[in-house]
């Protein structure tokens, strides 16, 4: 097989972190992958998690097990503690200002769901218009499109440029007084992009409308100051962020969470119940209908301390530079196109590219028989897709344990990809 | 280094059909045209057959996917032309077994169709060797419904019929 070696001074920037000893806190990482050390470069559908999230789990479970906001015992009070402080731990997160803004839902989809059924279908009509991105993830497009069908509201879509960036030279044309909510992701998961969120927080502003932030690829992967942001509401999936599955994260102005109607109904939403008639409890509480995942609370509030002791500052530098060295090595491939901003101070760690011969699905069958996990396919970003005239691309997305040395991996794959497909690797 | 699942995967054969995929040709006025989506990954394909007197005169195939999807399509092109609407349906039914799982029963004749039997060990990989004959079942369900029956809906697969 060809190796290619990786230049000499590839790069002159520096990661604040020390991915050696990061790397230790993660024992899936000590797993192998058809014979190979695992290569994990598909953070941006999910990251792997460090052993205090999963023993805190795990010691939730083993110490503090019962159900949350009812029952006067010992245990009960315990896990209600535990999963109210996590609200605090997001919040400052967040630098949400207070804890009761904090929604806990099941993912990124259902936070914008909430927003879309409890906000939008209780204001929105015809005459008013959302505006939305050709980029966004489906998660931050078919909510509102339904709403859009039961409402009569129109959407429109801002475009981006060859380079994945927004066209923000024509906002005006978009955001107008018609306008009452815009909806944007903070980074695109298919191309990288950071989106100037405050840029058209402030156009929106100006017209009087409101915006939700899809975070899901923003909180993961840079601090996010929500109040400096200027935004209304913001949504993020923790199992992003070093956190379990099954948990999702809504911040909401609290005036605007006080308005809404409660978006499911049942147990823990109430206040006061009769046959004929339900009052709902508080913000936040009336938005979490039944018993919540309280275990995967508390893997979120692990999880958050762990990335605030990292420091989110040094984590999008980490990422700025394993983004930067991942750009050069894959511009040194003749036969490999990428996608998004050139400059990599415009994206996350993440790469979305395609070879010209070979398909993605291809590609990431054989670059996982290296240990190589990326991912292939259309990264729930259909319109995009097509706007960039294909119809899927791979995409290799980084986090804090990842290094020049899995970019390398990746690269000696891409090229071991054009020998099995019998084509050469230097053009 | 030992790839022998790739190489299992990869064959030559596959990799020729994917190159120079069969059924490129148009197809003047088809019986039926029917296109093939994978929603979970965004394969797609166009399939037109060009049918009368009960057998495939031409089968013209635009696909648009990965290897696996390509050359599968390619040997559907290659292998049903001439063929009865029935032997038609009969090699998916025992194509999809295969894929599925299944052996090839004794004495089958089935052509370059041998070498997709890799894709058996890649399970997220069987709809793509699936999709063409998913998208053919549905085309020919719509054009004689008595001789395929009920067909049987995949959840990874999306058939738009066109005509029929």
């Amino acid at each position: 097989m060809q190796q290619v070696t990786p230049k000499a001074q590839a790069t002159p920037l520096k990661t604040p972190l020390d991915v050696t000893r990061i790397r230790e806190d993660f024992p899936i990482l000590r797993r192998r992958v058809h014979g190979k050390r695992l290569v994990y470069l598909d953070n941006a559908a999910t990251s792997q998690k460090p052993q205090a999230v999963i023993d805190a789990i795990s010691h939730y479970y083993s110490h503090s097990n019962a159900n949350v906001h009812r029952g006067v015992h010992s245990l009960a009070e315990e896990a209600t503690d535990a999963y109210e402080q996590v609200r605090g731990k997001v919040c400052r997160f967040l630098n949400g200002d207070e804890p009761s803004s904090i929604v806990f839902t099941r993912n990124t989809t259902e936070s914008i769901n909430l927003v879309a059924h409890s906000w939008a279908r209780k204001h929105l009509g015809p005459g008013d218009e959302v505006v939305l991105t050709v980029m966004e993830h489906h998660s931050n497009l078919v909510p509102w499109q339904m709403m859009a069908k039961d409402t009569g509201c129109t959407l429109r879509f801002i475009d981006i440029d060859d380079e994945g960036h927004l066209r923000l030279d024509h906002l005006d044309d978009y955001i107008t007084r018609k306008t009452r909510l815009v909806c944007l992701g903070h980074v695109s998961n298919a191309l990288g992009t950071i989106h100037s969120v405050r840029t058209i927080a402030c156009a929106a502003r100006a017209v009087g409308a409101l915006v939700l932030v899809d975070g899901a690829q923003g909180a993961p992967h840079g601090p996010v100051d929500v109040q400096r942001l200027d935004v209304d509401f913001y949504a993020y999936s923790p199992h992003k962020a070093l956190g379990p599955l099954g948990i999702g994260v809504l911040w909401a102005r609290r005036d605007l969470l006080e308005d809404m109607d409660p978006f499911l109904g049942g147990g823990e939403m109430i206040r006061n119940v009769t046959l004929e008639r339900s009052t709902w409890a508080g913000v936040p509480h009336k938005f979490e209908a039944g018993t919540p995942s309280v275990a995967d609370a508390v893997g979120l509030g692990a999880a958050t301390d762990y990335l605030t002791e990292v420091g989110m500052h040094n984590i999008r530098a980490h990422e700025k530079y394993v983004v930067t060295y991942a750009m050069e090595r894959l511009a040194e491939l003749p036969f490999i196109r990428i996608f998004g901003p050139r400059d990599p101070a415009d994206r996350c760690g993440l790469v979305s590219f395609v070879d010209k011969d070979i398909h993605p699905h291809d590609l990431g069958t054989v670059v996982d028989q290296h240990g190589v996990a990326i991912r292939a396919g259309h990264h729930c970003a259909k319109p995009l897709m097509h706007r960039l005239g294909v119809v899927a691309t791979a995409r290799a997305s980084f986090y804090i344990y990842n290094d020049h040395d899995d970019v390398d991996a990746l690269i000696d794959a891409l090229i071991a990809a054009r020998e099995v497909f019998g084509l050469s690797a230097s053009r | 280094m030992s790839m022998t699942g790739l190489d299992d995967l990869y064959r030559e054969v596959i990799l020729d059909h994917y190159r120079s995929p069969h059924g490129s040709s148009a197809v003047e006025d088809p019986q039926v045209e029917v296109e093939g989506h994978n929603p979970l990954c965004g394969d797609e394909l166009v399939m037109q057959l060009d049918i009368a007197g009960g057998r495939i005169r031409a089968v013209h195939i635009e696909p648009r996917g990965c290897s696996i999807s390509v050359a599968s399509a390619s040997m559907l092109a290659q292998q049903l032309e001439g063929a009865t609407l029935e032997e038609a349906i009969a090699l998916k039914k025992t194509f999809q077994a295969v894929m599925k799982g299944g052996e090839w029963p004794a004495g089958f004749e089935r052509g370059d169709l041998e070498a997709l039997e890799g894709v058996k060990n890649f399970p997220v990989r069987i709809k793509c060797a699936l999709l063409a004959w998913m998208t053919l079942e549905q085309g020919l369900a719509e054009y004689e419904p008595d001789l395929v029956g009920e067909v049987e809906a995949d959840r990874d697969i999306e058939v738009i019929t066109k005509k029929s």
